[in-house]
């Protein structure tokens, strides 16, 4: 079914390509890490059992008539997403929890075998999409190490971690990866997930998916607090991050929040020589899915414009996850042309310089 | 009061002013023990305990304290009647002030003492501060680290009037939709009492999904996102389907993030009802039903319409409540504790019939 | 009116569903217990492809903790962000008086009838080669 109703130009900022089985990864791997991930294999933090409402948190209709899980027949993605959607560009996102591994070796293993994994296996056969590169983000010299030997690939087009963190990303121990994020010019997309070590909320472990997932904005404010009041913005002027699928209509209450705060509490953080807002209005890109539905129109345009959204959100499908957003569909359909161009393709490239 | 001269325009005769957060402090543990059995008076002074974990405002923290609200004797800001009467009823001309003691018993592991600090911290607030001054009400200090504890606190005093809400810090173990606290609930809604959800608490967990902050400013900024926890936990975890006539207030939290919780909690409710079956309505309903959110300190945008536009999308003129927070700093002029523009009826609302109403003063 | 004659009986056993292009747009026809109905495949939502969804039942709750499950097997839940519908009615869960999905009038006919339509009208079968000795899935679009 092609979906011809939408004109502009679309790039899909959130696509999940997934492993088409356990060991598709093992040519990737060396020997010893092969030997471990077929014994031990993946161990992050425990705990954190939600489960979600879809087997794989996947659309019914994702998954491919050839067998293989939602995401990972290329064919299939290319059909039913970026065939059906005439999407000029796609931003991969694997989420396989190489980042949250408690051996931090095996998580530099598997980080890397993804991202060869990905260009050989995606980019290279499918030249509309591009890979974001998969870091073993708690410890901030093996990922900046896989940077480094990575991010000079023009397959890559970012570097990819996850909202839930063992510590909040403005802390220290991360610097080293943002060094090295910036060596290669490469800006940082933060995603939905991940399980850091401690519960999904400051009020503790909730019991039921929807807050789970509906509760998921919170990580992505606390990386916003610590990113902004921690000075890496002061320390890396250039450094650019994307927030993706965590919504955007938590942002600017959160920015007047930390703007009132601050102006009482500066003397805490030297470092800081502008508004908070000032920082996250520079360096905060994000992704739109999944849109909040206010229940009036205009609630919405004073959302996008508090946002300038205009430069800044950039449309994304989370294909094939069950929360889908349809290019033609998610936005409202009478946005200012221009305004709508942007979102729908033109922020993402320049962000990611397709 | 000292640090301003003139009153704020709306402070007028025919409005009546209700304030919501008046932090009443506990001076010292030493305070407390004349209210303590002799065991565990014995108990704190031979172990040197200093009393619960008191993070949450630092005393030289610019908005832990205005200006001038440090008392002649000395203790902390919000310890001494006098001052607090002559800085807050007397110059906001306030029908009533409710203190919000921030006290917290939460913080102890030891339940048994938690229960008894609690107990004596109920008692001095009604010795030093209810039967004191008439226009004062007070929330009660509980154990919530064990609901049945501090049920048996509420069922101790909540029938006496000064007492209209219980409190509860927005920091815990487990969030307060959880069938957990059902006691506590179970006995506020018996004894016609209010549930005061306010900022902070130390409950051993992160204040973030994402770990330990490293600054008090993140913290503080943070805390937003807690409440936003709380609120979504409350109605997805039937808090108010199993107690119809639970009334939740969310104290110095903030307001304008409330409705993007709205936003994003409808639309995950209309895919994932089946998630939690007994929600059968929208869960924003649910949020404008049951819950009520202070003013201070305002998480405002710069341009005052702009703040008039963010209080219209709470689709609601309900849910605000006049509030100074006493002693923390979060205006420089009295003028700036209420929003500006905003039309008369909604105005007398919020400075008032909305907590009338909530509290059932 | 037309009526458009879809499948045949056996075709859509119970519990099955299938999905059909009439006059242009894509329709999910669905048996349940024997009983047929038809629905538009298109989510008043987003315009998911509503009729490819799961196939799950009513699930309510008189207290938190408690599920009452029924009519399993009748209701749709939409590929796209999970919303639900009545198959019998085309009412969403969430909003049944104002969100509903367009439901079509669907018949099971004999052969005999559906041949003698198909000569005088109304009836089209454009993929079907009718026999007086099957029955038919007979949707109507008004």
């Amino acid at each position: 079914m092609k979906r011809t109703r939408e004109k502009v130009p679309v790039i899909d900022s959130d696509i999940h390509n997934n492993l088409p089985s356990g060991d598709a990864l093992a040519p990737y791997l060396s020997d010893r890490w092969r030997k471990h991930h077929e014994t031990i294999g993946g161990r992050g933090h425990s705990g954190g059992s939600y489960p979600r409402a879809m087997p794989n948190a996947a659309r019914h209709d994702s998954w491919p008539p050839s067998g293989l899980p939602p995401g990972a027949d290329l064919p299939f993605m290319q059909e039913q997403l970026l065939d059906a959607w005439d999407i000029e560009y796609g931003i991969l996102n694997p989420l396989m929890g190489a980042g949250g591994q408690l051996n931090l070796e095996y998580g530099a293993a598997l980080a890397r075998a993804l991202n060869d994994w990905q260009i050989e296996e995606w980019v290279k056969p499918e030249p509309r999409l591009r890979a974001s590169v998969v870091v073993p983000y708690e410890d901030g010299e093996l990922a900046a190490q896989e940077i480094d030997r990575r991010g000079g690939d023009s397959g890559f087009v970012q570097v990819l971690l996850i909202a839930r963190t063992a510590e909040p990303l403005g802390r220290r121990k991360y610097w080293k990866m943002y060094e090295a994020a910036v060596r290669n010019d490469l800006p940082i997309g933060i995603h939905f997930g991940g399980s850091g070590g401690y519960p999904i909320s400051g009020a503790g472990w909730p019991s039921y998916y929807i807050e789970d997932h509906g509760g998921m904005p919170q990580a992505f404010q606390a990386q916003v607090i610590s990113l902004v009041c921690e000075g890496v913005f002061e320390h890396f002027p250039t450094l650019k991050f994307a927030l993706i699928e965590g919504g955007f209509a938590w942002l600017p209450p959160l920015m007047w929040r930390l703007d009132q705060s601050w102006k009482k509490l500066r003397e805490e953080v030297p470092d800081l020589k502008r508004l908070p807002s000032e920082y996250i209005r520079e360096h905060f890109w994000l992704s739109s899915q999944p849109v909040e539905e206010p229940p009036k129109r205009e609630y919405f345009d004073l959302l996008l414009e508090q946002l300038n959204a205009r430069e800044k959100l950039m449309f994304a499908t989370d294909y094939p996850h069950w929360d889908f957003d349809a290019p033609d569909r998610a936005l409202p359909t009478n946005l200012a042309p221009d305004v709508r161009r942007r979102i729908m393709a033109d922020n993402a490239r320049e962000l990611y310089r397709l | 009061m000292g640090t301003w001269d003139t009153k704020p325009s709306f402070v007028r005769s025919d409005w009546p002013l209700i304030d919501c957060d008046i932090h009443n402090t506990v001076p010292s543990l030493e305070t407390l023990y004349p209210y303590l059995p002799d065991y565990w008076c014995d108990y704190c002074r031979e172990s040197a305990f200093g009393g619960p974990e008191m993070g949450d405002y630092p005393k030289g923290a610019a908005t832990t304290a205005l200006p001038d609200t440090t008392p002649p004797s000395d203790g902390p800001a919000g310890s001494d009647l006098e001052l607090l009467r002559d800085q807050t009823l007397d110059f906001w001309e306030a029908e009533y002030g409710l203190l919000t003691c921030a006290y917290r018993v939460q913080t102890v592991h030891n339940e048994d003492l938690a229960a008894t600090l609690a107990s004596a911290t109920n008692d001095w607030q009604v010795e030093h501060w209810l039967e004191p001054e008439p226009r004062l009400r007070a929330s009660l200090v509980v154990p919530s680290q064990n609901p049945p504890l501090a049920a048996r606190e509420i069922e101790r005093l909540g029938n006496h009037p000064g007492f209209v809400q219980v409190t509860l810090p927005v920091r815990s173990l487990i969030p307060y939709g959880n069938r957990h606290y059902d006691p506590i609930y179970e006995a506020a809604v018996r004894h016609n009492l209010a549930i005061g959800i306010q900022y902070g608490g130390a409950p051993g967990i992160p204040p973030s999904p994402s770990g330990w902050f490293s600054t008090y400013l993140e913290e503080y900024a943070g805390m937003g996102q807690v409440f936003q926890a709380q609120v979504i936990s409350l109605v997805a975890e039937g808090a108010f389907d199993r107690f119809p006539d639970l009334r939740v207030a969310l104290i110095e939290g903030g307001f304008t993030w409330m409705p993007s919780v709205m936003w994003r909690i409808d639309k995950e409710w209309r895919g994932l009802r089946h998630n939690t079956p007994w929600v059968k309505r929208l869960p924003s309903e649910y949020m404008r039903e049951h819950m009520r959110l202070t003013l201070q300190p305002m998480d405002a945008p710069p341009e005052p319409k702009e703040l008039l536009r963010m209080i219209g999308q709470l689709d609601s003129d309900e849910m605000l409540m006049f509030s100074t927070d006493y002693p923390h700093w979060q205006f420089d002029s009295p003028e700036e504790a209420l929003p500006i523009g905003l039309p008369e009826s909604l105005t007398k609302k919020i400075l008032a019939e909305n907590a009338r109403a909530f509290y059932r003063l | 009116m037309a009526k458009h004659v879809v499948a045949t009986v056996d075709e859509i056993p119970p519990g099955e569903r299938k999905i059909v292009e009439l006059e242009g747009r894509s329709l999910g026809v669905f048996n349940i217990d024997g009983e047929f109905y038809a629905l538009r495949n298109s989510c008043p939502h987003q315009g998911g492809p509503l009729c490819k969804g799961r196939l799950t039942g009513f699930l309510e709750s008189d207290a938190p903790g408690e599920y009452r499950y029924t009519r399993k097997g009748e209701v749709l839940r939409c590929v796209w962000h999970g919303w639900e519908f009545d198959i019998k009615t085309g009412q969403s869960w969430w909003n049944p008086e104002r969100m509903r999905v367009k439901s079509y009038k669907v018949d099971v006919e004999d052969g005999a009838t559906v041949t003698s339509g198909l000569e005088k009208g109304p009836y089209t079968a454009e993929t079907y080669r009718v026999t007086i000795e099957q029955q038919y899935v007979v949707v109507e679009i008004a």
